[in-house]
């Protein structure tokens, strides 16, 4: 292997591919080519860092200079200063906000200082498309060890003393499941990787296969080997296609050094991995429906138990569990379920990955200890809100989970703490609400997404879901009666209790949260036909105050439906019969002649 | 809708895919998603080649293509255009992105310009968060995304 003395890290998640990172590569290897340095300096494109608002990231190793927004016309300055001359593109550097000061080592950022990296541990730092990368971070060391000196019953002891609970959203002890699928006798078992990461907002999963494939793949073996099964099976998006890609390259590259494949390290264990793809339904994270899509079928849940453990895949016992869930495996088996189950709360051990999105200030993939606090999340790591507005609420756990508010910013996250609060863990999808998110246009956003992703088997998410989808709609629309409030409340609660699977259990959460820590906003569109964050367009009202209009017709010229009529250096008017609301006349205006009520 | 009638050598094709999949039942999914890949779309009368050869009837096939979102049965324009309404991309605007192309182009969620160049459509979450509110056409993605940069958008792919 050459010897480099210098390498450079170009992130090479989704996020920054899209912002051109791979013509950054290109250029680099060009440049460096160029200057006859090809055996000194490595460029690698990586998986993700996580801080996606500063992407594309570029990382010089040995100093560990980290910059951000890097653009393909930075290159050559890159190569020039630092990598021929020794001196950092300081412009490039990272600006901590709160004291305008660079710093150039990633260990100095807020964003990165509180993290403990577990299962994002080789994300932004190897290249996921070479094998030798992983195993030189001790890859595939924990497989070598579970089938040379640990029986099954050993490597799943450990598993359950580590405390780990399934990250997919559920959090069931990952061990006991291990267990009961291992106790079920049958000549035919499998093992599932659930990457239908469908929780809009929530990106972990993606990042982890498309950053560390290896990790998950030497954990579905290291779960074949304890629970009696030769095959494994990834469910993934379609949508996800650069996630596939290198799955499929790992796949082969494991095959082709027998770490799968028949007789793996020459124990006699046989293992192999296939992919399956998704066609975009949510409902297919529900395990049952997971299963029946692999099958071909249309992705209907059923009824549990019998549970996969004990008939799922072709009627067989099946063990599935989430990426990331996987992805903490290896690490535990190498470094001891004492270890990790020093990390985090009494009753969740280890770390979560979280998906940190919407209006904050650094967006991007974070790795905390269970029992960080939604304030050290949101404001050390985050780095507060965007556009210095007041922090409302953050939506955990998705289209079935709920909101926190400025009173649970001090709660120590964990599994029991979210659901104690009214959400609930999910996948770990944080998308943070300031001031102007309307909570009733939330909860609608939500329920619009759980009627598309309704199945449709059961009545009371087929229809209650649509009943709940028409009240929202009512209230945002300022037709809200009196009653309705109550009946969103009562209904909510039908379904909950009725509904035949998760999506439907959970449905009604966005609605119910939403209601408890926000009631005055129903409130306020109910009885004072008013959107307090100013976004139910049926609300608003805008109008000309006379004596600041110059009638520079501006506004007129703009309509899109003529609703402003008045002569030219008069004052004009809005008819509120036409008005679509749409805001046009409101950006344009350069005298603040209208108001917006 | 109108009748289509497939050429030979699309049958054929379709055929030749479910072989590949040894015209199993179970590899129904795999197979949609690999005629799709070619045609573009899966119209009933594709879906009644399919339902042949895998020995199944064309209610299921009917049945699976239309619980999926990733399966179309109406032709995509030549430039397909996705806006994510992911919850991030959600929260930083994209309805009024949305609304924006719906208004330049004319035509809504689900359906192609006359002229065929261009499609709309919404998906849930690319996982570009970061970018958000995020668009795709094609395979190009677009970050940051605000209604005012809806036309240079579109007027990037009119004239090719």
């Amino acid at each position: 292997m050459t010897d480099y003395k210098m390498h450079l890290l170009i992130c090479g998640g989704t996020g920054c591919k899209a912002s051109e990172s791979d013509e950054i590569k290109n250029r680099l290897n060009q440049l460096i080519h160029d200057l006859g340095l090809e055996d000194e300096v490595q460029v690698v494109l990586t998986g993700c860092f996580g801080f996606c608002e500063k992407g594309p990231i570029v990382k010089v190793l040995p100093d560990n200079t980290f910059y951000v927004q890097v653009s393909p016309n930075d290159v050559v300055e890159i190569v020039e200063e630092h990598i021929v001359k020794g001196r950092p593109v300081k412009r490039l550097l990272y600006t901590d906000p709160t004291n305008d000061k660079q710093i150039s080592d990633s260990k100095g950022m807020d964003f990165y200082k509180k993290q403990i990296r577990i299962a994002l541990k080789n994300c932004g730092f190897i290249n996921p498309e070479n094998i030798d990368e992983y195993i030189a971070r001790d890859g595939y060391q924990a497989l070598g060890k579970c089938l040379s000196e640990l029986t099954p019953e050993e490597v799943i002891k450990e598993v359950k003393d580590s405390g780990l609970r399934g990250r997919g959203g559920g959090g069931f002890p990952t061990g006991l499941k291990w267990e009961i699928t291992k106790n079920v006798e049958n000549d035919q078992k499998y093992v599932v990787c659930n990457a239908d990461e469908g929780d809009p907002g929530a990106f972990m999963d993606r990042s982890i296969l498309e950053g560390d494939p290896h990790s998950v793949l030497e954990a579905m073996a290291i779960c074949g080997y304890c629970i009696g099964a030769d095959k494994g099976l990834v469910y993934i998006r379609a949508e996800y296609p650069l996630a596939i890609q290198r799955l499929k390259i790992a796949i082969k590259q494991a095959e082709e050094y027998g770490l799968i494949g028949d007789d793996i390290l020459g124990t006699g264990f046989n293992f192999h991995i296939e992919l399956r793809y998704g066609a975009g339904a949510f409902v297919c994270g529900e395990e049952t429906a997971l299963i029946h899509s692999m099958e071909g079928l249309r992705g209907e849940p059923t009824f549990k138990p019998p549970f996969p453990s004990v008939s799922g895949y072709m009627g067989k016992p099946t063990n599935v569990n989430n990426v990331e869930t996987f992805a903490n495996i290896p690490v535990i088996l190498n470094k001891g379920a004492e270890w990790f189950s020093k990390i985090g709360t009494e009753k969740s051990k280890g770390t979560k990955v979280f998906a940190l999105a919407g209006k904050i200030n650094n967006v991007g993939l974070i790795e905390v200890p269970m029992g960080t606090t939604l304030r050290e999340v949101i404001y050390d790591i985050g780095g507060g809100i965007k556009d210095g507005k007041e922090f409302k609420a953050v939506q955990t756990g998705g289209p079935s989970g709920g909101c926190l508010t400025k009173e649970d910013l001090d709660i120590p996250i964990d599994y029991d703490n979210l659901l104690a609060s009214g959400s609930m863990m999910g996948s770990g999808g944080m998308i943070v609400m300031d001031e102007n998110d309307c909570m009733v246009s939330i909860a609608k956003f939500y329920l619009d997404f759980t009627l598309e992703e309704s199945c449709g088997k059961c009545t009371p998410c087929r229809v209650g879901n649509k009943r709940l989808y028409e009240l929202l709609d009512k209230i945002t629309q300022g037709k809200g009666e009196e009653q309705d409030i109550e009946k969103l409340k009562d209904l909510s609660v039908v379904i909950k209790d009725t509904a035949l699977c998760g999506l439907g259990q959970t449905s009604p959460n966005p609605v119910l949260s939403t209601i408890n820590n926000f009631e005055h906003e129903y409130h306020a569109h109910v009885h004072d036909g008013k959107c307090p964050a100013g976004q139910c367009k049926s609300l608003l009202r805008y109008d000309i105050v006379e004596d600041l209009c110059t009638g520079c017709t501006l506004c007129f010229r703009n309509c899109p439906v003529g609703a402003i009529s008045g002569e030219r250096r008069a004052p004009h008017f809005i008819d509120q019969t036409l008005c679509i609301k749409c805001g046009v006349c409101y950006e344009k205006c350069k005298f603040n002649a209208i108001t917006l009520t | 809708m109108p009748k289509i009638k497939l050429a030979e050598n699309t049958v054929q094709l379709i055929k030749d895919i479910c072989v590949e999949f040894e015209n199993k039942e179970s590899e129904l999914i795999n197979v949609l998603h690999q005629v799709q890949s070619k045609l573009g779309y899966l119209p009933a009368e594709v879906q009644e080649v399919i339902a042949k050869e895998l020995k199944t009837s064309v209610a299921k096939v009917y049945g699976v293509v239309t619980f999926y979102s990733f399966f179309t049965m109406i032709p995509q324009g030549e430039n397909p255009i996705s806006i994510c309404m992911g919850t991030a991309c959600y929260v930083r605007g994209a309805e009024q992105v949305l609304n924006e192309f719906k208004r330049q182009l004319k035509v809504e969620v689900g359906e192609s310009t006359e002229d065929g160049k261009f499609s709309i459509n919404c998906l849930r979450c690319v996982g570009a968060c970061g970018l958000a509110p995020v668009v795709t056409v094609g395979e190009k993605v677009y970050g940051r995304v605000a209604p005012t940069d809806v036309k240079k958008i579109i007027a990037e792919y009119h004239n090719r």
